[in-house]
């Protein structure tokens, strides 16, 4: 194993994991507005049990949030520390910006929500909520502008000593790909809030426990579900496909298998890359789609990997064609399931629907995978630039780092985050069968 | 000018951190010394519960400061330091999700298990935080192009190729361990009350003694391995102050702790805690990282410096945003003022 490869899969395996719980945290800190802002409506004793039900969850997967959170700034130094001398001029900032905006924010504000119950007034209490949910979005937009100078450098220059300085402040911030990214990506975060809420509401349903919270949960997931599921394919999902395409070609032709330069090209449903022979076997094929996707007519002709040098194919094809075919297969059946939950749920029927609460609870791990898979396609969609453009990923690990040594850590992150895996698990499974009326934990009250 | 203010404004970021993590994890290091029953134990942690997070966030915001301002230090000293980076990731993370755990677990055993845990995490950050600075301040193998590897220890002995540990960083690391211990003891004597307040005020006086040798011991063997580190003060008599404020500050710590002035003796340890940081600041000013392979090789900060631009919108938004920051943390430790243990939970 290379040190490149080494490093790669460094970066790769603590981003994939510590992911897991920021896209809880977003979604969660929305909807706990949600409850709080009805139970403050209503003043109804249920609502606000529901919120603080949530927000011991919330805290849990927040902590898990942090301390995998925390290697990654790191990393950008330790295993990546050529990348990080050159581009720390512009993606510097909106990294140190995330901490002085979003975390100080983040961290004050929930250790109000969880430890000032009695201190504050119920105004007060509503709006550290309103505070953690804008601090963990503010964190969010943060990290997808990084992202996005990287995936489409924007108002920068190379200094001559080689390192990129920003030279427009509003041009990074504002960069139309984080934009657009970002609308996608917090979307996605609601996402996989909305189910597992909606989840557990279908657990406490199916179980005939805590039934009157089953029924809110079930609602408030439904409907937050619906709303997200449709939007992150219309329009988040469609204009930053859009954007993609006009702007790395090469990235939209591998995620779709695009071999060949097509007028009128298709959009392949199932299907496996071949690079051998440049094609896709047993594909199944709507014809004209992927040109009307991304030009609005099936004329127009969409640029394969043939018109792309195979020094600038993404490195791990099969890969990035795999991941965006499940994200987008995924999206597809999250809008199915929603609409009729929502339906249902119109009739009245939901409650007693149990055939309707097993397909919700059973789906709660897609969205996580769904979310997983998203990055994956963006981030493998650009290689093999760390930089797209400017900086390949070769060039930018760190050098005196050995393979050896970065594996050592590697293995050890691995080791160390099963442990947190199964911790997590578990504890999250003990307040959920503890239930939203026990509030023995001594940090909730 | 730009590389002198940013050069101070990561120092205080960095100042923010020590004094502000510090006492949670020096808490966390007398863990399983001072609390002596179950109750005090959770006493002691309610005193850190709403605050060790956000404590924690300086260090996050310092080093992205630190990414944005100074990109080659950055990038030169976060590989070059590879290993114990990896180790202190490993026990911020252990520490973190003990002390949450913590909060859930109500059987004895695991209780005791993450208590330990707790405890020997805190008490090793402090240990690597300390022999870090002491690394800097001994200097680095640096090649021409800015870079380094340091394994985790060699000889033993500070010299041209050096160990992450040696005799002198070791030294660091023990000033840091028993400075913030004391600092947490502090701290416990404003949170709590009764029998465990008693023994926190108790123990500052040990720790006190220790830190008082330690902080000789650590000077001059500063001088001893690195005597350049004396030209600023030759140069600029009148910053003699910093030591001459690191003397003032530890007299007024047993001052005040043996009146039991407990919020004073606290302030009395930041201050402390500051003009060492300063001190040692101001010794390898305007170095950043010093060469052990000649002067030539040190990282400078011209040579580290962001571009211009950057900067200067660096400090509108840094400004804005450090004021709104610090306005939440003032909100936050007035709404928890006063003893933690006292509010019936």
């Amino acid at each position: 194993m290379t040190a490149e490869l080494i490093h790669r899969l460094h970066f790769a395996f603590t981003v994939t994991f510590h992911y897991l719980f920021p896209q809880l945290t977003m979604g969660l800190a929305l909807l706990i507005v949600v409850l709080k802002t009805a139970a403050l409506k209503t003043g109804g004793e249920q609502w606000d049990r529901a919120a603080r039900f949530w927000g011991r969850i919330f805290a849990i997967n927040f902590v898990f949030g942090v301390v995998t959170g925390i290697p990654m700034e790191f990393e950008f130094g330790t295993n990546w520390s050529k990348f990080a001398e050159l581009s720390g001029g512009v993606i510097g900032q909106p990294l140190a910006m995330e901490g002085v905006f979003s975390f100080f924010l983040e961290s004050a504000f929930l250790g109000l929500f969880l430890y000032g119950g009695k201190r504050l007034s119920k105004r007060m209490h509503w709006f550290s909520a309103v505070m953690v949910w804008l601090g963990s979005w503010i964190s969010g937009f943060f990290i997808i502008v990084t992202d996005a100078w990287m995936q489409h450098p924007v108002g920068y220059n190379q200094l001559p000593n080689g390192q990129y300085e920003m030279v427009s402040f509003w041009q990074l911030l504002l960069n139309p790909w984080a934009l657009l990214q970002y609308a996608h990506n917090m979307t996605g975060a609601v996402v996989t809030g909305s189910f597992v809420m909606a989840a557990t509401g279908a657990f406490y349903l199916l179980d005939r426990k805590y039934e009157a919270f089953g029924k809110i949960f079930v609602k408030v997931g439904v409907i937050a579900g619906l709303i997200s599921t449709i939007l992150i394919i219309f329009p988040t999902g469609d204009l930053h496909g859009k954007y993609v395409a006009r702007n790395q070609p090469a990235a939209i032709a591998a995620m779709e298998g695009l071999f060949k330069t097509e007028t009128g090209a298709g959009v392949v449903l199932v299907g496996q890359p071949n690079e051998e022979t440049g094609q896709i076997d047993n594909p199944i094929v709507v014809n004209d789609l992927l040109s009307f996707l991304i030009y609005g007519t099936t004329k127009a002709e969409v640029k394969g990997l043939d018109q792309i040098p195979h020094d600038q194919w993404p490195t791990a094809l099969p890969l990035l064609y795999y991941a965006y075919h499940i994200m987008a297969g995924l999206g597809t059946y999250f809008i199915a399931l929603m609409m009729a939950a929502a339906f249902l749920l119109w009739k009245q029927k939901i409650y007693t629907a149990r055939w309707m609460q097993w397909l919700l609870l059973i789906s709660f791990p897609l969205p996580y995978i769904a979310n997983t898979a998203g990055w994956l396609t963006a981030e493998l969609g650009r290689q093999p630039w760390l930089i797209y453009g400017l900086m390949r990923t070769s060039a930018g690990f760190s050098h005196t780092v050995s393979a050896g040594n970065g594996l050592f850590t590697l293995l050890g992150f691995m080791g160390l985050y099963l442990l947190l895996g199964i911790l997590f698990t578990v504890l999250v499974y003990r307040e959920i069968s503890h239930g939203p009326l026990s509030d023995a934990t001594a940090q909730a009250h | 000018m730009m590389g002198f203010l940013w050069f101070w404004l990561v120092a205080v970021m960095i100042v923010g951190y020590v004094v502000l993590d510090g006492f949670d994890l020096g808490v966390g290091a007398l863990h399983l010394i001072l609390p002596k029953s179950e109750r005090q134990r959770q006493a002691a942690l309610r005193s850190i519960g709403p605050v060790w997070d956000g404590n924690e966030v300086w260090l996050l915001a310092g080093g992205g400061t630190l990414y944005f301002a100074f990109p080659l230090l950055y990038a030169s000293a976060f590989s070059g330091f590879y290993l114990p980076l990896m180790i202190v990731l490993w026990l911020l993370v252990l520490r973190g999700i003990s002390l949450e755990l913590r909060n859930h677990v109500d059987v004895g055993v695991w209780t005791a298990l993450l208590d330990g845990v707790f405890c020997f995490a805190s008490a090793l950050l402090t240990i690597f935080f300390g022999a870090a600075l002491a690394n800097v301040l001994r200097g680095v193998p640096l090649a021409a192009d800015g870079y380094f590897f340091l394994p985790l220890w060699t000889t033993w002995t500070p010299g041209t190729y050096p160990g992450i540990l040696d005799w002198y960083t070791v030294i660091g690391g023990l000033v840091a361990l028993v400075a913030l211990t004391m600092h947490g003891a502090l701290w416990l004597t404003i949170k709590t009350s009764g029998e465990l307040e008693e023994r926190a005020r108790a123990i500052v006086t040990p720790l006190w003694l220790g830190l008082v040798a330690l902080t000789l011991v650590s000077l001059f063997a500063t001088i001893a391995v690195r005597p350049a580190m004396l030209n600023n003060y030759a140069n600029y008599p009148v910053t003699y102050i910093v030591p001459a404020g690191v003397v003032a500050s530890l007299a007024a710590v047993w001052f005040f702790n043996s009146k039991g002035a407990a919020v004073k003796a606290f302030v009395a340890s930041c201050l402390y805690l500051f003009f060492m940081l300063a001190g040692a600041c101001w010794g390898v000013y305007p170095t950043l990282l010093p060469a052990t392979t000649g002067a030539a090789n040190d990282i400078t900060l011209t040579r580290a410096i962001s571009g211009p631009h950057t900067l200067a919108v660096g400090l509108v938004w840094w400004a804005f945003g450090m004021t709104l920051a610090l306005g939440y943390i003032v909100f936050v430790y007035s709404r928890f003022k006063g003893k933690a243990d006292a509010e019936g939970h």
